[in-house]
């Protein structure tokens, strides 16, 4: 049979009563206790390293809680494995997606099931799959490969695999942090609909208030492992969560940044005509065209896998351009070396450890990567390790960054620490163009608070910023001019000062033409 | 010689024939090496893989005079050395690609240790199938004169495309080579899955190695196997991991390797060495036209260590 799971007999209640977890001395989960009714919209809120993911992979059989027990519809169940998890009828959406790149929507659905035939008749999985495909809110289509598909379309394939094993309870890891504001609406909207008719409890986890108060009915917040918080989100508004997931209202205050003006700037870094390649010889960016002066940030938004990191990679000189030009101050601009140093061009690319740092390398090392062929660190083709040391102390007193020593291997450092040493290296003298990807991924709230200070700053004194960002709100808070980027175009030109997040969301999914035209 | 008789017409007939001969060798080591990669490993050490087969299949044939169960032994011992492959790349922060140049040297050294005595005697070797004796031509004969392994490469080339397809196995070898981190979401044990790819595929290089004793050219000694373990490598890269091209181009490779000998046939004896390094030529030619440093191949496993 096509399905061999129980058939759907409505949503689960789910109780995690007491959990704690240890890894070695650092407890991730203090005596934690989480209850979702049935037919619940349950948001599980906390900032990166609450102990979120934690709790919810004790839930799901990936790890085993120290203490702690779990109950499903009131009757305690000892959960071992993730197929203990499955049998129950507990799901979960992951936020890396799960799917198989090169295999078919079909094949990934297929293969999803904890039973597989040994033998897949195809015809009768396909006719199977069609009927299914009527039943759910959005269809994708069968014989795509995921590889082809977009971030937004992978989330909801990833959500058709739990309705298509008909789970009653699903855990959802940030499933928006891929999906334009509409697709994210779309998608919890559709899940909350169906929470209301009985057939699936969710729990969200998040760290988006603003989808805690759109979708969730129930919420409860983690910090640092332990409960800070739970009730109704009608009772809640969203300085009072806020408090409850940072733990002190200053830090949850939004940062106004102070604006220098600068009138009449002359254009540092610009851009005409630039096509770049992706990894599989297809154009990413095509075509795309701008200019940014001395002392604004220019924001490009955009959903992830829309030609940013191509982008990215071909201004830093990570990546060969295909057509066009890249000029900085006038000049052509092929990222080597001696152009980065005489142009003062500095970067903050996204994955900071990969992209900007050698792990293996000392914090030190990694401090000097700009300039130790250069004096003072340098003396003919000699290094001065006495200078060298000196300079990665001096910043990491300057950059607050906590290491065990200058000489610690980079790859040792937290990701925010990470960070603020590649900001050290890049913001410690005077910059003129400054490209920043994704600058505060996965950081905590006060990481990211002192990172957006430093690019502030560094446009109050002068540089052009091309900040490239995932995050909307991120944009809107820094930038002076946006650009929405689609299909490596773009698409949009807008300020923060102006700008309708609803069009901004429209452009980003590419349909705001038949938007417009509705309007 | 006869071949005078056709002329210059014999040179695509010899071509052909020879390619059926010399590309099943490479057509079990391609499929082999197209199961391993698809797991998500690779294993370059099926040169070594491929010399311990010929040589173990031709010693069990000569001692038990019969050729099948020296090629069943020569699959077995094939499949050890896989298995060691594998076992070994399921360790922490072990390279595929150093344990594979490793199971090469290993597998070439003992073979030739251990075949020192079987250099002289003659083994019974694999009867053919007659499948041209309608021809009076003694050329077309000659070219049609195939072997059973030549027909279950084939064989097992549509099988494994199916199976890729549409079985459970198939499509579980698939998910583990394309993302580990899917097939450990679902509960599938990424490296014992892989192992047991790299020791299958380890027992049909080895079938393969025991077609060159016991076949063509049909006899034991160190300057048996010319690359062929080496050149699947990049005969699977060519045919983009897919068992059916993978046929294809072993014909393609086996042609290659038959150009020289074909030519010869004819009185073409100038640049005799030159043409014989086709099958070399070939796949250079082929691994510079299918790279490039902007862009991985299609259809390549995910997992695979030499595109990430």
């Amino acid at each position: 049979m096509a399905h061999p799971q129980p058939p759907h007999s409505g949503a689960l209640a789910i109780e995690c009563l007491h959990m704690s977890k240890r890894f070695g001395a650092f407890t991730a989960l203090d005596d934690v206790t989480l209850r979702v009714r049935a037919g619940a919209f349950h948001a599980l809120l906390g900032e990166n390293g609450a102990g979120k993911s934690t709790l919810v992979k004790c839930l799901v059989g990936y790890q085993r809680a120290d203490d702690g027990q779990v109950t499903v519809d009131g009757r305690e169940r000892d959960i071992r494995a993730p197929h203990d998890a499955h049998a129950l009828g507990i799901g979960m959406v992951y936020q890396h997606f799960t799917l198989v790149p090169s295999m078919s929507v079909a094949e990934n659905l297929v293969m999803s099931r904890d039973q597989v035939p040994a033998v897949v008749n195809w015809r009768r999985e396909r006719e199977a799959l069609r009927a299914f495909m009527d039943t759910v809110p959005f269809a994708l289509p069968l014989d795509a490969p995921v590889s082809t598909l977009a971030a937004g379309e992978k989330q909801k394939c990833e959500i058709l695999k739990q309705l298509y094993l008909r789970r009653r309870f699903v855990v959802l890891d940030e499933p928006t942090s891929v999906l334009t504001p509409q697709e994210a609406d779309e998608v919890l909207g559709m899940l909350r609909q169906m929470a209301e008719r009985g057939e699936v409890s969710v729990l969200l986890i998040t760290h988006k208030l603003r989808e805690v108060m759109a979708f969730a009915d129930r919420v409860t917040v983690l910090r640092r492992g332990r409960l800070a918080g739970e009730g109704e989100v009608i009772s809640l508004d969203p300085a009072a969560l806020a408090e409850m997931m940072v733990g002190s209202r200053e830090v949850a205050q939004t940062a106004r940044h102070a604006r220098v003006a600068h009138a009449d700037a002359p254009a540092r870094l610009s851009v005409r005509g630039l096509t770049v390649a992706d990894d599989t010889g297809l154009e990413a960016v095509s075509g795309v065209e701008f200019e940014v002066r001395a002392g604004e940030i220019l924001g490009v938004a955009g959903v992830s896998g829309n030609g940013q990191r191509e982008l990215v990679e071909a201004l830093i000189g990570q990546r060969a351009v295909a057509g066009g030009e890249i000029r900085v101050n006038g000049e052509p601009y092929a990222a080597t070396r001696a152009q980065m140093a005489r142009h003062r061009v500095f970067s903050l690319p996204e994955e900071p450890l990969r992209n900007a740092c050698v792990g293996a390398l000392g914090v030190a090392d990694n401090l000097a990567l700009r300039n130790f062929d250069r004096a003072p660190l340098a003396f003919g083709p000699w290094l001065r390790r006495g200078a060298l040391r000196a300079q990665a102390r001096r910043l990491i007193a300057e950059f607050k960054v906590k290491t065990t020593g200058p000489e610690a291997p980079m790859a040792t450092l937290s990701g925010g620490n990470v960070q603020r040493a590649v900001l050290a290296r890049e913001l410690s003298g005077e910059v003129s163009v400054l490209i920043v990807a994704n600058p505060v991924f996965g950081l905590d709230l006060a990481a990211v608070a002192e990172i957006h200070t430093r690019i502030m700053a560094a446009r109050n004194a002068c540089a052009a910023v091309l900040l490239v960002s995932e995050d909307l709100d991120e944009l809107l808070e820094l930038c002076d001019r946006l650009l929405v980027m689609f299909e490596g175009r773009m698409v949009h030109h807008t300020t923060p000062a102006g700008a309708d997040i609803a069009v901004i969301g429209g452009h980003m999914a590419g349909h705001a033409h038949a938007r417009e035209a509705a309007a | 010689m006869e071949s005078e008789a056709l002329g210059w017409y014999g040179v695509p007939i010899a071509v052909l024939g020879g390619a059926i001969r010399v590309s099943t060798p490479f057509l079990f080591v391609s499929l082999g090496e197209c199961l391993t990669e698809r797991s998500g490993r690779i294993n370059l050490g099926l040169e070594g893989v491929l010399v311990m087969g010929a040589m173990s299949g031709y010693a069990v044939s000569f001692l038990t005079g019969n050729a099948w169960v020296g090629v069943l032994v020569a699959g077995l011992a094939g499949m050890a050395l896989g298995l060691l492959h594998g076992l070994v790349c399921s360790l922490a922060r072990v390279s595929d690609i150093a344990v594979g140049i490793g199971l090469m040297l290993l597998g070439t050294g003992l073979a030739f240790f251990l075949g020192k005595p079987y250099v002289q005697p003659k083994a019974p070797t694999l009867p053919a199938l007659h499948l041209g004796d309608w021809s009076a031509s003694p050329q077309i004969q000659a070219a049609l004169q195939i072997n059973v392994l030549f027909l279950a490469g084939i064989a097992l080339a549509i099988a494994m495309a199916w199976a890729f397809r549409a079985t459970r196995w198939g499509l579980i070898v698939r998910m583990v080579g394309d993302s580990a981190d899917a097939a450990r979401a679902m509960g599938y044990p990424v490296a014992a899955v892989r192992t047991l790819c790299t020791a299958a595929g380890g027992f049909l290089a080895g079938v393969g190695g025991s077609f060159l004793s016991l076949y063509y050219p049909g006899s034991w000694n160190e300057g048996l196997s010319s690359g062929q373990g080496l050149m699947a490598v990049a005969l699977v890269i060519f045919a983009r991991w897919r068992p059916l091209a993978c046929f294809w181009a072993a014909l393609l490779f086996g042609g290659a390797g038959a150009i020289g000998p074909a030519l010869q046939s004819v009185g073409v004896t100038g640049g005799y060495y030159l043409f014989n390094a086709a099958p070399y030529v070939l796949t250079l030619a082929i691994m510079i036209f299918t790279s490039s440093p902007n862009r991985t191949l299609a259809g390549a496993p995910g997992e695979l260590s030499v595109t990430r």
